[in-house]
């Protein structure tokens, strides 16, 4: 379906919900590590702070420093009108999956060159191993997303979840387990969860996410969060709709989508818990062994296409 | 007869290129006038080469014919020049980007005033252009390899124009002697198809490939590539690309990458669509070999692009990664039209164009920016670049349009072309041939991959080029390049974007192009409005002006917003973060460095080679420390060096023959003699 005024309500939805997964995911770790932790609402808190406070530009940084968080922000938008959330229904005609996946790559590289920008060595480090993660895991991503477009007919996000509900159980193939599986590792590294990635770190040498957004301060980091909680919740979104987007409304009727936002939730929920319990069980890997878990997950991902013309 | 502008532009324009460049060559010592009128007959060439390819694709070919003809056996040909839809095509590249090139131009060779001939530069490239547009316009075999030849000599002697640097001399002496291995493989396999013809003209080659044997066919297909594939850069035939496109003149290099490897692309369309033609699931093969190749080669090419430090080397093998994806389209149209599906072979072949039109903006626009940095700075060394958007804003600004768009950021062109080729390799699931399905998935694999790392290339590129602080004194001292060459470039970054904006508009024509090769034609389905969609119905769609426009919507709430909510608030300027140790260009991440990870994740294709060395002096306190890295140029050492051997070591073997006397010499020619008459009696 594509239908505007949905896309900017499940819009508006992933955006408002953004902060919360990350609360979330926050508080259960807490409460694995036997801690009490921050209260679920506190990203919103950190957020409505840091858009009170004045903020440093470095002197050396130029207009990308600028720029780039109205851009990171901007591309999760557009890509939020792409994502079906609880009904079947997104911005089609703006663009299909692969200009979602585009608009992730647009932001990644905004990012990274901001993190060059002001020259300090944190930055270029984060950038530097932000990029190696990501040429391995773009096209992992690429290829579990065409996966499920060749099952379904179609590229277009609404209309693979259209078919997936439609058709039911008789479309769930290993297609669909395999690139689920590589697309599951691959929101664990574009999103900077553990093992990839520490987001909790400030040990420099550690970090990769952070470092890149260690010169920004004040608006222009609330920003960056934001756009990286909703890049979150956008990567666990096309998770279930491009892969198993089972209780998800195909009409706008009250009792479909009532379901559908039910589904959602307990979807996002279920997600959460995930990062949150690899998060408490497994350590950060050490960078150099990354690279096989990045091509497990490409391998995974061509697999996963393969098996669609073998099986 | 219709009376077509293009009759009387067209002479024209070979006056203009003739006129232009050899009074540039007389106005030699008065630098103004000359650079005025070498660069104001390539602009005027251009324009008119522009007009004349809209007339075509909107009115119909073009036919003009001198009236010389000639006789080589019992085949006589004429000079004949003939634009039609697929030549028009390409002419319009040709001079959209010589256009700003001329203009560009005009500030670029102030630098050659005193030190080489502004004449001879002036004509050289009015005869490359001219070369070039004759390449794409011929109308028999023989003006295209008298054409094909002069752009060959035209850009060997402009890669070799800064002739007092021998590393220069010898790049142009590689890329001269495997032109010639191209064009003789090039030679060979139009005479076979002039043979089965018995006529030289294009219109009478033809579907000539409905004639001729299976063997004949599949060794004039192989010849095609392997001969233009030279030309185009494709792996392992590209050793010379990386060496002779840094060598030329920036303006010349972005000639080179921008439309003349191009060249070879529109051949192989020509020979191979239009001559030998792709008939039937028996010449699947062929597609197939090509998305091999192609994917190979555009992996490859991205990847040595990564730790590359020279900026036009880096340019270069991108450009042999472009030439990869273009020929992943390529094969797939061939794919698709071998199984008889004309619309998806319609698909892939528009996407196949476009992307040549795009590519030759973006890089060409990128390779007048390195022009730009190599004028401001004298150095091609990343590693001694940076922090040039302080110091050259527009040209930052403008490079950054020419980085967007070859790393496919939606809504730039280089997104649109590659949009395109994704969808025409997913669309491969409606062949039912399992094999060819899991090769074509293999194409699909490559092309992500290769697109991810070209981003991660450009990133480097640009950060390291443009932003944080200088690396050396010359970066530190660079200034704003001439207008006339921001000028150039802000003409190619417009052109970068609007052609991604309109891009539904300019689909139609290029449909038009290939609607008579593929027997089909597609435009009304792919291009609806403002929508992009694939023929296959509700496939997928995308629309790259809805996309902008939302962008342009959602950026300035953003900031609406940002500043808004929370108050405004203050924005101190102060240093960069720095852990209490004062920060200098030495704490900066390297070029070098910043590729370090991925070198190591890819080492097992570079086999880069490292080494510290630790030196202890009178003080034991201080030591000095040395690290060196080095990528083994695998093609050059494992097999063009071993290749070169055994040919030296035959020709000396047969030197032997050569004594110096001149008695030897007589016998030689006797013993010749009487086998000759033994065998011809």
């Amino acid at each position: 379906m594509n239908d505007p005024l949905l896309a900017i309500i499940q819009a508006a939805l992933i955006l408002g919900l953004a902060p919360l997964v990350t609360g979330i995911i926050r508080k259960v770790k807490a409460v694995l590590q036997s801690r009490q932790g921050p209260p679920i609402l506190q990203p919103y808190y950190d957020l409505q702070k840091l858009f009170r406070k004045s903020s440093v530009v470095s002197s050396d940084a130029s207009w990308v420093s600028i720029i780039t968080p109205y851009v990171c922000m901007a591309a999760m938008v557009v890509a939020a009108l792409l994502v079906p959330v609880f009904v079947t229904a997104s911005f089609g005609s703006l663009g299909d999956l692969i200009v979602v996946v585009y608009l992730f790559a647009t932001a990644r590289f905004f990012m990274a060159l901001a993190a060059l920008d002001a020259g300090s060595t944190f930055g270029g480090m984060g950038s530097s191993r932000e990029m190696m993660i990501s040429s391995i895991i773009e096209p992992a991503i690429l290829l579990a997303i065409f996966s499920a477009a060749l099952i379904t007919g179609t590229t277009d996000l609404a209309g693979i979840s259209q078919v997936l509900v439609v058709g039911g159980y008789d479309l769930v193939r290993p297609t669909l387990f395999l690139a689920f599986a590589a697309f599951f590792i691959a929101t664990l590294a574009e999103n900077a969860r553990i093992p990839f990635d520490n987001p909790a770190t400030h040990l420099e040498l550690t970090m990769i996410h952070e470092a890149m957004l260690l010169e920004y301060s004040g608006k222009k980091l609330a920003l960056m969060e934001m756009a990286s909680m909703t890049k979150l919740v956008l990567f666990i979104a096309i998770a279930w709709s491009a892969f198993f987007p089972f209780g998800m409304a195909t009409e706008v009727a009250i009792l479909p989508v009532a379901i559908g936002l039910i589904a959602f939730l307990v979807k996002l929920l279920l997600f959460a818990l995930a990062i949150a319990l690899i998060e408490s069980s497994m350590s950060k890997m050490r960078l150099f062994r990354l690279p096989n878990l990045l091509t497990g997950s490409f391998i995974l991902a061509f697999l996963a296409v393969m098996s669609f013309y073998i099986l | 007869m219709r009376a077509l502008l293009g009759d009387y532009l067209f002479p024209l324009m070979v006056i203009l290129a003739l006129c232009g460049g050899f009074s540039a060559v007389m106005l030699n010592s008065r630098n103004k006038a000359c650079i005025g009128v070498a660069f104001g007959a390539a602009a005027a060439f251009s324009a008119c080469g522009i007009m004349v390819a809209i007339e075509v694709l909107v009115e119909g070919p073009l036919m003009l014919s001198l009236p010389i003809t000639s006789v080589i056996g019992q085949l006589s040909f004429g000079f004949n020049i003939v634009v039609d839809q697929l030549s028009a095509f390409f002419l319009l590249v040709i001079c959209t980007l010589a256009l700003p090139v001329s203009i560009y131009s005009v500030g670029y060779v102030k630098e050659y005033e005193g030190h080489y001939g502004l004449g001879r530069f002036g004509l050289l490239f009015n005869l490359f252009l001219l070369s070039m547009v004759l390449v794409v316009t011929a109308g028999n075999i023989i003006v295209f390899l008298i054409a094909w030849e002069l752009m060959s000599l035209c850009s060997y002697f402009l890669v070799t124009f800064e002739s007092r640097d021998t590393e220069k001399a010898s790049a142009g002496l590689l890329y001269l002697v495997m032109t010639h291995i191209g064009s003789a493989l090039i030679m060979l396999a139009l005479l076979l198809l002039a043979f089965q013809a018995n006529s030289f003209e294009f219109s009478d080659l033809k579907n000539i490939g409905l004639f001729m044997g299976v063997d004949v066919r599949s060794i004039a297909f192989i010849l095609l590539l392997l001969g233009f594939g030279t030309k185009a850069g494709i792996v392992p035939l590209h050793v010379w690309l990386p060496k002779a496109h840094p060598a030329a003149p920036s303006n010349i290099s972005a000639l080179m990458s921008g439309v003349m490897i191009k060249t070879a692309i529109y051949m192989l369309i020509r020979t191979y669509f239009d001559f030998l033609g792709i008939n039937g699931p028996g010449d699947a093969w062929l597609g197939l070999l090509f998305l091999l190749i192609a994917s190979i080669s555009a992996l490859i090419g991205v990847l040595y692009a990564l730790v590359e430090k020279d900026i036009k080397r880096i340019l270069a093998f991108s450009s042999i990664e472009n030439v990869g994806i273009i020929l992943i389209a390529f094969g797939a149209a061939m794919v698709f039209k071998a199984y008889g599906l004309n619309e998806l072979a319609a698909l892939a072949l528009i996407a196949t164009l476009l992307h040549v039109f795009f590519h030759s903006l973006f890089k060409g626009l990128l390779f007048l920016g390195a022009g730009s940095i190599l004028h401001a700075t004298g150095t091609r060394n990343l590693e001694k670049l940076g922090g040039l958007s302080h110091r050259m804003k527009v040209t930052s600004v403008l490079f950054f349009v020419g980085v967007l768009s070859i790393v496919a950021i939606p809504p730039f062109n280089g997104f649109v072309s590659e949009w395109l080729i994704f969808q025409s390799l997913l669309l491969s699931f409606s062949l039912n041939d399992v094999l060819v399905n899991l090769l074509v998935a293999t194409a699909l694999g490559m092309l992500a991959l290769t697109g991810a790392l070209a981003a991660t290339c450009f990133v480097r590129f640009y950060g390291m080029a443009f932003l944080a602080r200088p690396r050396s004194r010359e970066a530190a001292e660079a200034k704003e390049v001439p207008r006339s060459m921001l000028l150039g470039m802000a003409v190619l970054a417009a052109l970068c974007l609007l052609t991604g904006l309109l891009s539904t508009y300019i689909i139609p024509t290029v449909d038009q192009v290939t609607a008579p090769l593929v027997g089909t034609s597609i435009a009304g389905r792919l291009a609806g409005g403002l929508v992009l969609q694939t023929p296959v119905s509700s496939f997928s769609s995308m629309s790259p002006i809805l996309i902008s426009i939302v962008l342009l919507v959602a950026l300035p709430s953003i900031y609406l917003i940002a500043t808004r909510y929370g108050g405004r608030r203050s924005e101190r300027v102060g240093d960069t973060w720095d852990c209490g140790t004062p920060l200098s260009e030495r704490n900066e991440y390297t070029p070098t460095g910043f590729t370090q990870p991925l070198k190591r994740v890819f080492n097992g294709f570079y086999h880069s080679k490292t080494s510290t060395s630790i030196e202890t002096g009178s003080d034991p306190y201080l030591r000095k420390l040395s690290f060196e890295t080095s990528i083994p140029e695998v093609f050059e050492d494992y097999l063009y060096r071993p290749i070169a051997k055994i040919v030296t070591g035959l020709a000396r073997k047969g030197g032997v023959i050569q004594t110096g006397s001149i008695q030897a010499y007589l016998a030689y020619i006797f013993v010749i003699l009487l086998i000759l008459l033994v065998i011809f009696r």
